[in-house]
Parts: C-alpha cells; structure tokens; sequence
C-alpha cells in the first residue's frame, strides 16, 4: 500500500454519529423476542436452524439404523417415509436455506460497514415467519406427518393418495418459509443495494456479500414457482381443482415442472453462500489475496443465470421429447464451466500462499476437496442417457449429499468456526473443532461414498428395505456406520459451541487476521457496530488498516472500536 | 509449540496413508470396476451402450478428479504456514491461466457432448430382432410401433402397466395373454414397452436391461430391450420413483426364455386365462340358477 498522508477527514470517515439517544435496554427474553437488531435476529437464525439440523440429522440417523441390513425392522414402511419426507424438507428448507440468511443476517451490515439491515422490522418478521413455518410443519408429527418425500410428486401429494393433513402442513411450511425467505432476500438487496460504505464500489465488496446478493435474487426469481405450485396443490386437494389430477384432465408433469423450476436454483441458493464463505476464510488463512476476484464474481452471477435453464434435468426418465433432454443435458453442462472455474480459482488462492491450519480453514478446505466430487458425478448425471440409470437410485443420493453436505454443511461449518469469535467475543476451542473436523470428514465420506456403489448396484432412492440379490448390504452397512461417525462429529462442534461461548479464550476484534470490515468493530460488535467507518479503497479493508497502523498512519487505537459503544 | 515436530510428522504419516490407500484403490479399481464403479449391465444392447458411456466419462471424471485433488493437496502440504518460511505470494490473478482453464473446461464438456450423441441412436432406437428370434407369427407382431426396426424378425410389444404395488403386462394378440409381477420374453428378440401408470408415478427399471422410464398417469413412455440368445434367466428391477407406502415391495422380474419356450409359455398362459374366464362365466351362471343372482 502506498503511504501517503490521509487527512482527517478520510481516516475517520464522515462524522455520523446517529446515537439521538438511548432507550433502556430490556432484559432477558422479551429482549429476544422483540429484537429488530441484525445481529440478534442471525443468532436466532442459527441458533434455530442447528436445532433444526440436529432434528433432521437424527431422522437421517434413524433411516440409516432401518437400512443398517436388510429386513430392517427399526420402523415401519409409513414411519420410513415419513422420515425421508421429513429429513428432505427440514434440511432444504429449515436448515440449509435459513441458516445461510443467519450468516447473512449478522454479516451483511458489518461487512458493508452499515449499523443495521435496511428493514429491521421486516428482518424480525422474517425469522418468526420461519420458525412458525418450522413449528406448523413439525406439528404434523402429532397426528400424520407427509409421507410423500419432499419432491412431493403429484398425485402422490393429491388427497386420494395423501388424505391426511401431513400435506396440508407441509404447504404451511412452503409458504410460511417462503415468505420469510422472500422478506429476507427483498431486505438483503435493499440493504447491499444501498447501504454500503463508502468507497466500497462493487467490484471492492466482498465475495460473500456477492453471493449473498445473487442468493436473494434468486431467492426473488425462483420462490414464486414454488408458491404458485403448492397453492394449487392445495386446490387440487381441497377445492375440487384438478391441476395435476389426470383423472380430471390436469397433468402430473406440470407439478414436476413448477416444482424443479424452483428446485434447481434453490440448490444453488443452497450452495452459493457456502462458497461466498469459502471465498472469505481461505485468503485470510492462506495469507493471500483471493485469486480471481473478478472471475469468482462474475461466475457467481453465471451460475445463477444457468440454474434457472437447468430443471428438467431432474425429469430425465418422463416422457420427454430427445430435444428437450439434449437441451437440457447442454444447459446443465454449461453450469459446470463457471463452477470448475470458482474451483480452480480457489486452489490458486491456496498456492503459494503461507496456509495457516486452523478449524476454520481445515472446513474450507474439505470443502473444496469433497464439493468438486459431486460436481463431477453431476456431469456424469447431466448425460441423460446416463442418467436413466443413475436417476432416483442411491447414486443421486450421494451426489447431492456432496453437494449440499460436502460443498454447503461443510463450508457453514467453516463459516461458524470463522465468525464464532466474532459473534460471541471468544474463540472455540481448536482442539475440539480439529477433532470434530476429522470425525465428521470420515464419517462423511464413509457414510456417503459407498452410495454411490448401492446406487450403481440397482438400489433405488427412498426404500425402506432392500432386495439380498442387488448386493449392496454391505454398502449399507458401512453407510450406516459411517452417519453415525458423522453424527459424532457434529455432537463436538455442539459440545464446542456450548462450551466455549462461557469458557472460550477471549477473541479480540481481529483473531484472524481478517480481510473484511466485521473485523473493524469489537467481538461482539456493539448495538450500532461501528462509530465510524472507515472509507473503503479496496476489498480488503482490514488488511490496509493494518498497514496504516504499522506504517503508524494511522494510531492503533482508532483500530480498536469504538469507545462510545462500551458504555452501552 | 513443543511438540509441532512431531504432530507435523504424524500429519505427514496420515496424508502419506491416504494417498497410498488412493493410489491402492485406482489400482485395484479395474478388477472391481464392472461391479462397484459402473452401471449394472449385461443384458441388453442399450444397458451395455449405457454401460460403455458412463465408463467413458468415468474415466474422464477420474483424471479431473486426481488433477484437483492433487493440485489441493500439494498446494495444502507445500504451502503450509512455516517458521520463516517464504511470505505468502500475494497473486490476485493471472488472466491467461484462468481463460486457459475456462476454455479447457468447455472443451471437455464439448468432447463428452459429442461422445454423447454418437451413443445416444444405439441407446434410444430398438435393433431389428434377431433372424433366429421369436418366429413370425401374427398374434405377436408389433403394429402400434413408431418406427418399426427393419429387417429380422417382428419385435415384441408389451404394454406396462403400473398401479401400487404391482407391474402388469398385456402382450399382444387377439386372445388375452396379460400377468403381473414376472414379465416372460423370448431372447434374440427387440422387447418394445408402453409404459403406463393407473394411479401414481412409478418407473419400471431393470438396471441389467438398459435405464429406467418413468410411468406417469396420463402419458405413454416407452422403452426396449433385446435379450441376447443365450442369455436366457430372470432379470431382477424395481419401482424406481416413491409410490406410496410399498414402494420398495414394488418388484419386477423379467424371465428370458428361447423364443419356443416362450410361444408354448404364451400358449399354455393363454388357454390358463381363457379358461379361468371361461370358470368365472360358469361360476356366474351355477349361481344365477341357483337364485343368487338375477
């Protein structure tokens, strides 16, 4: 960085202190429950969606412990696809989703340097839409929970094959979480859109922020699919319409259709965040700028455009005509160049670099070991004659558990590890998080690898029991095992968390070394983040700090924020 | 600090074993390769063209695989944070590099496509049946199929019909000749399928003859296979697509039999449902007389 000389007024940035006055803070609970501040409500995001991902990750537990052999008798056939279906929706729409707008949610004004999101209130509104989705749908437990999957193929949803409610509670939960995901991305644009630093131009913001960006527009473009789509279920199931109804001239396909339309770009909705994470931790780790800024970006969009041309892919085996499947199977294949090229980009972030091996970056790193798996077996996939074989059998389901647990779970992890300190002012224990990172990777992959073997053997997705003559008990068997190593795993992180929000070494502002302007404030950051906020001149704000303070531009306490905010 | 030498060891020791236990895996993996890294094949043209496909772009998928993992790993190892160890190179891009592996990557992705479609006719459209297939004859002769496969013998057209928890098969012919569960087909013969659905989605899949089809209420799918002369035995599937409760009781067995077995199976099969029907008038008629029944 060159050194010049910055005036006053650029280094303290303009003076706009908007503290008027303070109110009395409210104690405890009520507190909570009525909080509009960003960061309290992406705690309650996470903190509500790990309760969520604990819930499903025991429901998968339980179907694993079915298959363990074969003539299971662990639960039943209903109880089994309950499960499948209850698994499948709690973490699509209960964990991964939300628990990347939490992310979101605490660091989007802190990293654009911005005291708050845009709508606070519309914010909380977005998080109790959510959790009430959440509860409307786990109450379905008490009397008959949907046993339909999660794809919830018409007419298997329709009330001649789904008379019971569980339906009925799973639209509840599409629309109730559809709404929340809806105020939350409108609020994200708004907020990125508009409340950014100064100086902080978009080709100087932060990759994360850029995937939170594409995430909310998508969010924007793919949700209302879904929204329409289930509202006709509900129609179709109470008020005598016959949309996906054959026997009253509507078409099963159209639900697949309107359903996909939203299910493939809800997959990257999943994924995109997790790599806007991976982009942040391994330059800081690796102690080197992120390589390919601007190409990272830019296939960031790509890939969101892509996602929405891509849907049909899933419906490889109806009757469609070859045209439409080669389209299909072209179009799919185009996503993988901007994603091969994130790939590539990242390694180049780590070579050369002084790669510095803490649980954060371990995370990241497993990431980008195990994400590039599934993109590979989803080429494979995107092949349609390939795929005849490979459709709706256990190889897809391990396709997408290296996608959404490989790429996504591991790369949230990485994210919790990254920003624990900055969220609770201490640090979790490396120790435990080195252990839990081991844990859960070969559980991973011990438990998910070998699918793709009992798929390629002929077991379908979705069964209860199998078949001694397909040969995949052992398969089964090690999967089995493997999930509940992975269980472990995740057991120690929560161990960690538990622990280390009371006992953990305190953190300081800046434990990382961080690039980005979270790190700026005090852990945790005071109600209204920052006093001042430095003006912003390139992507990694912290870093020119830093050399600013070394080269003694700038006086170090002006790094350690802000005195005003201590007394709160 | 005090014991990073030896941690650092054991770290070293761990990623030697793992790539030693790769490296045994990639060697080991042609002898079990036809097993646990490739489709189930064997019994039909298409799955075995299927078969050949997928290997083809397996092995394409392994040499990405191994340049990625291994560019990461070395990149991890090499490039660890060390006591006075060289700074970080602070690169922040290197255009010639990343158009280099963007266009490489389109060029592959270009590569498979066309591989794709040189496989895709053999796949998708039925052979003609072989010359020593099943003997022409007019009660099995395929005459609803689209493009009928030239030369050989007639090919055999059955209708699928799929409900919970059961395939039923109508063959052709104009005396009935249906059964459910078993499917029986004579070898050196194109089996063609019209696939339906009476209630909810199914898909019938036998993984040995070729990729699955889905069976939606309302829509005719199709499908074939030829089981070569020779590999006569049972071929085992089931219901691919959650159905309901029994999903995964949702079985399929198709039987191969040499086209004269096959034609006195059809006939002793015909003569059991003409006379079960025949039972049934009568059974009707014993108690109509007896006052049961107007």
């Amino acid at each position: 960085m060159e050194a010049r000389s910055l005036t006053g007024r650029e280094l303290g940035g303009s003076p706009e202190i908007v503290l008027h006055g303070r109110r009395e803070r409210q104690g405890g609970w009520l507190e909570w429950l009525t909080t509009t501040d960003h960061k309290k409500i992406g705690i309650m995001y996470l903190f509500a969606t790990f309760v969520f991902f604990i819930i499903g990750g025991v429901e998968a537990l339980l179907m694993r412990l079915q298959l363990a052999q074969p003539n299971g008798t662990v639960v039943t056939p209903e109880t089994y696809n309950g499960l499948v279906t209850m698994h499948g929706t709690t973490m699509v729409f209960l964990f991964v989703v939300p628990v990347l707008a939490g992310f979101g949610n605490y660091m989007v004004p802190l990293m654009i340097g911005a005291r708050d999101m845009a709508f606070p209130r519309l914010n909380a509104l977005s998080f109790w839409l959510l959790l009430f989705g959440g509860m409307a749908f786990y109450t379905s437990i008490f009397f008959d929970p949907p046993r339909a999957g999660w794809t919830m193929y018409a007419p298997l949803s329709d009330d001649s094959f789904s008379p019971s409610g569980g339906v009925d509670a799973w639209i509840f939960l599409i629309h109730l979480t559809g709404i929340s995901s809806l105020l939350g991305a409108i609020n994200f644009v708004a907020t990125i859109h508009n409340m950014r630093a100064k100086g902080m131009s978009w080709g100087r913001m932060p990759l994360f922020l850029w995937t939170i960006l594409v995430y909310s527009y998508l969010l924007i473009l793919a949700l209302p699919s879904v929204a329409t789509a289930v509202t006709m279920l509900l129609t179709d199931r109470h008020f005598g319409t016959a949309f996906f109804d054959p026997t009253g001239g509507g078409d099963p396909l159209l639900w697949q259709h309107l359903f996909w339309f939203f299910g493939h770009p809800e997959v990257y909705i999943m994924v995109l965040p997790a790599f806007g994470i991976i982009s942040e931790v391994l330059p800081v780790f690796a102690r080197k700028p992120i390589f390919g800024y601007k190409a990272i970006a830019a296939s960031t969009v790509a890939i969101a455009f892509l996602s929405l041309l891509v849907w049909a892919h899933h419906m490889f085996a109806t009757p469609t005509s070859t045209v439409v499947l080669a389209f299909f199977m072209l179009s799919s294949f185009t996503i993988a160049v901007p994603t091969g090229i994130k790939i590539f980009n990242w390694i180049a972030t780590l070579w050369r670099g002084q790669i510095v091996f803490k649980t954060p970056l371990m995370f990241a790193a497993a990431f980008l070991a195990l994400f590039p798996i599934g993109g590979i077996t989803g080429v494979m996939m995107a092949i349609f004659p390939v795929d005849w074989q490979l459709h709706d059998t256990y190889f897809i389901v391990a396709h997408f558990h290296y996608v959404l647990f490989g790429g996504s779970v591991f790369g949230i992890f990485a994210g919790l590890y990254y920003w624990f300190p900055k969220m609770s002012g201490r640090m979790l224990s490396e120790s435990l998080g080195r252990a839990s990172f081991w844990t859960m990777f070969v559980g991973f992959n011990a438990t998910f690898l070998v699918q793709h073997s009992a798929g390629l053997s002929g077991m379908p997705r979705r069964v209860y029991d199998y078949s001694n003559d397909l040969h995949v008990s052992t398969y089964n068997l090690i999967s089995t095992i493997g999930s509940f190593i992975l269980g472990v795993g995740v057991l120690l992180t929560v161990i960690n968390i538990l622990h280390s929000i009371k006992h953990g070494k305190r953190a300081g502002n800046d434990p990382w070394k961080g690039n980005t302007l979270e790190w700026f404030t005090q852990s945790p950051p005071p109600v209204n983040n920052f006093d001042v906020i430095p003006r912003i001149r390139s992507v990694e704000p912290m870093k020119d700090i830093r050399h600013e303070v070394s080269a003694g531009v700038r006086a170090a306490e002006t790094v350690a924020q802000p005195a005003a905010a201590r007394s709160l | 600090m005090r014991c990073a030498l030896p941690r650092r060891r054991t770290r070293l020791v761990l990623l030697a074993a793992l790539a030693a236990a790769a490296i045994a895996l990639l060697v080991a993996a042609p002898g079990a390769l036809a097993d646990a890294f490739t489709p189930e094949s064997g019994g039909s043209p298409n799955a075995d063209d299927i078969d050949t496909l997928y290997k083809i772009t397996l092995y394409v998928a392994i040499v990405i695989f191994l340049i990625v993992e291994g560019t990461l790993i070395w990149s991890l190892v090499r490039h660890r944070a060390r006591r006075g160890g060289p700074e970080a190179a602070q690169i922040r891009g290197n255009t010639p590099l990343e158009l280099g592996w963007t266009i490489g990557a389109a060029l592959i992705l270009v590569v498979l496509t066309v591989i794709t479609f040189v496989y895709l006719d053999d796949i998708k459209n039925p052979p003609p049946s072989d010359p020593d297939g099943l003997a022409s004859q007019a009660e099995f002769a395929s005459i609803d199929q689209p493009a009928p496969p030239p030369g050989g013998g007639p090919s055999l057209n059955i209708q699928v019909n799929g409900r919970q928890y059961l395939w039923r098969y109508d063959y052709p012919g104009d005396q009935q000749l249906f059964s459910y569960y078993e499917m029986v087909v004579p070898t050196g013969t194109t089996v063609t399928l019209e696939v339906r659905a009476a209630d909810v989605i199914h898909s019938w899949w036998i993984p040995k003859l070729g990729g699955k089809v889905d069976a939606v209420p309302g829509h005719v799918n199709k499908t074939w296979f030829k089981i070569p002369r020779g590999k006569e035995g049972t071929y085992i599937g089931q219901c691919a697509e959650l159905c309901g409760i029994n999903h995964a009781d949702m079985r399929a067995k198709v039987r191969a039999v040499t086209p004269e077995q096959f034609t006195s199976w059809a006939m002793q099969k015909r003569e059991d449902i003409r006379r079960a029907g025949q039972e049934l008038g009568d059974q009707r008629k014993q108690r109509a007389k007896e006052g049961e029944l107007e």
